[in-house]
């Protein structure tokens, strides 16, 4: 009996071995590999410090209007103009700027890494069957992975940092736009398709000519919810050393300064609602033709 | 294999099986196995069983069916679209099979294009850009794109419409910008998939004169699927009538009315007005009248009637090219209108 009340268990021993075995395989990879890795992932760190200084060191009023000219480009629409300026000068004001601008940088730099990678991954599952058999379940870990847990060998691989931040927000927030670019490109109109078959387009021009502009609608929401998520992973992210929004409202966290991270927490919900209308807006602009007439 | 020069498209023993052991299925379906058992006892689909046809260069061959006889599967033979389980398909004397994807690609580009049912236009693009996609896809230039697509874009009736996206337009016009894509190319042979099914009876009517006006002077090989036998035989040089993937009958339209190959074929053709269809020739007799008014032999027997009617004869002279060529009774053509049991 006592077989099904108590669970049949690996010995503790053999248990705390295995344990051991992994953590120290992967310290020594870490330990080979750790500084390879660095040097790979330096010219991204470059661009990300450059690009936080130009945002925290240029003139605000410079800033604000830069973001102002893209919102419109963006949106084309005045009332997202308008509360995108108040929104950042309300943030200004109330002392977040230097923390938002260099929050609005990593998120930047998070998303392009995203969609670089990310489109080009979509587009290789929707040609194959199989390679999305291989990605779709690694897509479903990333996602439902605590982040807590995929930090721990980030760090030891690549120590505190901006990288390793960056790392993180680009796990979390990589799976939506490869998702809807393979969904997007997958649900072109088959007859479309092999009428560009018919008239003899090769693989690249019928992906270039015909999916990619067709999955437009689909890949732009999904780098809207890209950028969605890295902000999501702000606060985390600045556990590991990443600075911006996250920092105070983690201090806020450990010492219940209510109104601090509230205010920062408030900023990043900002921040997501600019992004938002602005991508969506770009989205539904460079589709036009799909809603006018009929 | 010997070509013969007035062909285009030959057809040879053509099978499609469609499952995942298509080739291992072919021999029961060559013994005959019918399509029901196959998919019974062998869990595959019967698309094509032993298809045989010339197309003739410059004719329109229609190919007609109910939905489901294979005819979609057949025309997307012809161009590679669909892969054959068995077979050949040689179109001016070069095995289509044969080719590697770069020559089918150049074959697709230059030799055949394709109308489809569903229009099949890229939303994204003007109408300008829809007729010239095939040009496009060839990396011809701009402007001798706009250029020879605007030629095409007028011809089919939509000068004006060049900056248009597909979407704004009704279902006749986006068909015509299908029609001038595929005209785009100059390619000899015109694949039409059910082009007009999808339009309206009055449009479809337009649709068909279009196409019997540019025919008059392009002389395309065009392959024509419809489902609709007033289409078939309005549009058609040549009928081809496939039944569960079978071709039951290959003929002029005159042929397959007057001697329909079996009761399929029969039971298809009973609710056809036949004064409108059938011609003088293929009643007449050979011996030559000495009186009555002359019938061209291409007059349809309402209209032959209504002459002799009108004359007060029972007999008619049918000319050919204005040349007594033989004679028709006033009670051969009753015989003819008469439906057939």
């Amino acid at each position: 009996m006592e077989f099904l009340s108590e669970f049949p268990t690996m010995g503790n021993q053999e248990l705390r071995d295995l344990k051991k075995a992994i953590d120290r395989g992967f310290r020594e990879f870490s330990r080979a590999y750790g500084e390879a890795l660095e040097t790979f992932f330096e010219p991204i760190l470059y661009f990300l410090v450059w690009f936080e200084k130009l945002l925290q060191n240029s003139p605000w009023p410079l800033v604000i209007a830069v973001i102002a000219v893209l919102a419109w480009l963006g949106a084309r629409n005045w009332l997202v103009v308008g509360g995108t300026v108040a929104s950042f000068l309300v943030i200004g004001y109330l002392g977040m700027w230097q923390d938002t601008m260099a929050t609005l940088a990593i998120i930047s730099v998070a998303t392009l890494i995203c969609i670089v990678v990310g489109i080009p991954v979509g587009i290789a599952m929707a040609r194959s069957d199989r390679v999305q058999g291989l990605v779709t379940p690694l897509l479903d870990v990333m996602q439902t992975i605590p982040s807590f847990v995929y930090l721990i060998p980030v760090v030891m691989l690549l120590g505190i940092g901006k990288v390793p931040g960056l790392i993180a927000v680009c796990i979390y927030a990589i799976p939506p736009i490869v998702r809807l670019t393979n969904l997007g490109i997958r649900l072109v109109d088959r007859e479309v398709l092999e009428a560009a078959d018919a008239f003899g387009a090769s693989y690249p021009q019928k992906l270039f000519g015909v999916q990619i502009p067709l999955a437009l609608p689909n890949i732009f929401a999904g780098v809207n919810q890209t950028i969605m998520m890295s902000l999501a992973m702000v606060v985390i992210a600045s556990m590991i050393g990443v600075q911006g929004l996250g920092v105070p409202v983690l201090r806020a966290i450990s010492n219940q300064y209510l109104a601090l991270g509230l205010m920062n927490g408030l900023a990043i919900v900002v921040l997501a609602i600019i992004f938002d209308r602005i991508s969506q807006g770009f989205g539904k602009n460079i589709q036009k033709h799909r809603w006018d007439g009929h | 294999m010997g070509t013969n020069p007035g062909v285009k498209v030959q057809i040879r023993s053509l099978y499609k099986i469609f499952g995942p052991d298509a080739a291992a299925m072919t021999e029961h379906v060559e013994a005959g196995i019918s399509k029901e058992d196959l998919l019974d006892k062998h869990a595959h689909v019967l698309g094509l069983r032993n298809i045989n046809l010339d197309v003739a260069a410059h004719q329109v061959q229609v190919i007609m069916g109910l939905s489901g006889s294979g005819k979609s599967t057949l025309i997307r033979h012809i161009n590679r679209l669909i892969e054959p389980t068995a077979g050949e398909v040689i179109v001016d004397g070069e095995d289509i099979l044969a080719m590697t994807p770069l020559e089918l690609r150049q074959f697709r580009r230059s030799k055949a294009s394709m109308v489809f049912q569903g229009f099949a236009l890229l939303p994204h693009r003007t109408v300008a850009d829809n007729v010239a996609y095939g040009l496009s896809v060839q990396g011809i230039d701009k402007a001798e794109r706009e250029e020879r697509g605007k030629r095409w874009i007028d011809r089919v009736g939509l000068t004006g419409y060049e900056g248009y996206y597909t979407t704004h337009l009704s279902g006749g016009m986006r068909q015509r910008v299908g029609l001038a894509r595929a005209l785009a190319t100059d390619a000899e042979i015109l694949l039409m998939d059910e082009p007009f099914s999808a339009l309206d009876p009055l449009i479809r009517t337009d649709m068909q004169d279009i196409l019997l006006g540019l025919q008059t002077e392009l002389h395309k090989t065009i392959i024509f699927i419809t489902h609709d036998l007033d289409e078939a035989l309005r549009i058609g040089n040549s009928i081809a009538i496939l039944r569960d993937g079978e071709a039951v009958q290959v003929g002029t339209p005159q042929d397959i009315i007057m001697r329909p190959a079996d009761g399929y074929v029969a039971e298809f053709i009973k609710d056809i007005n036949r004064g409108r269809v059938i011609q003088v020739a293929s009643i007449m007799d050979a011996e030559k009248a000495d009186g009555g008014p002359k019938v061209d032999a291409e007059t349809v027997l309402d209209d032959a009637l209504q002459l002799m009617i009108g004359s007060g004869s029972d007999i008619a002279t049918v000319t050919r090219n204005g040349e007594p060529a033989g004679s028709v009774r006033l009670e051969s053509i009753a015989t003819a209108l008469a439906k057939p049991d």
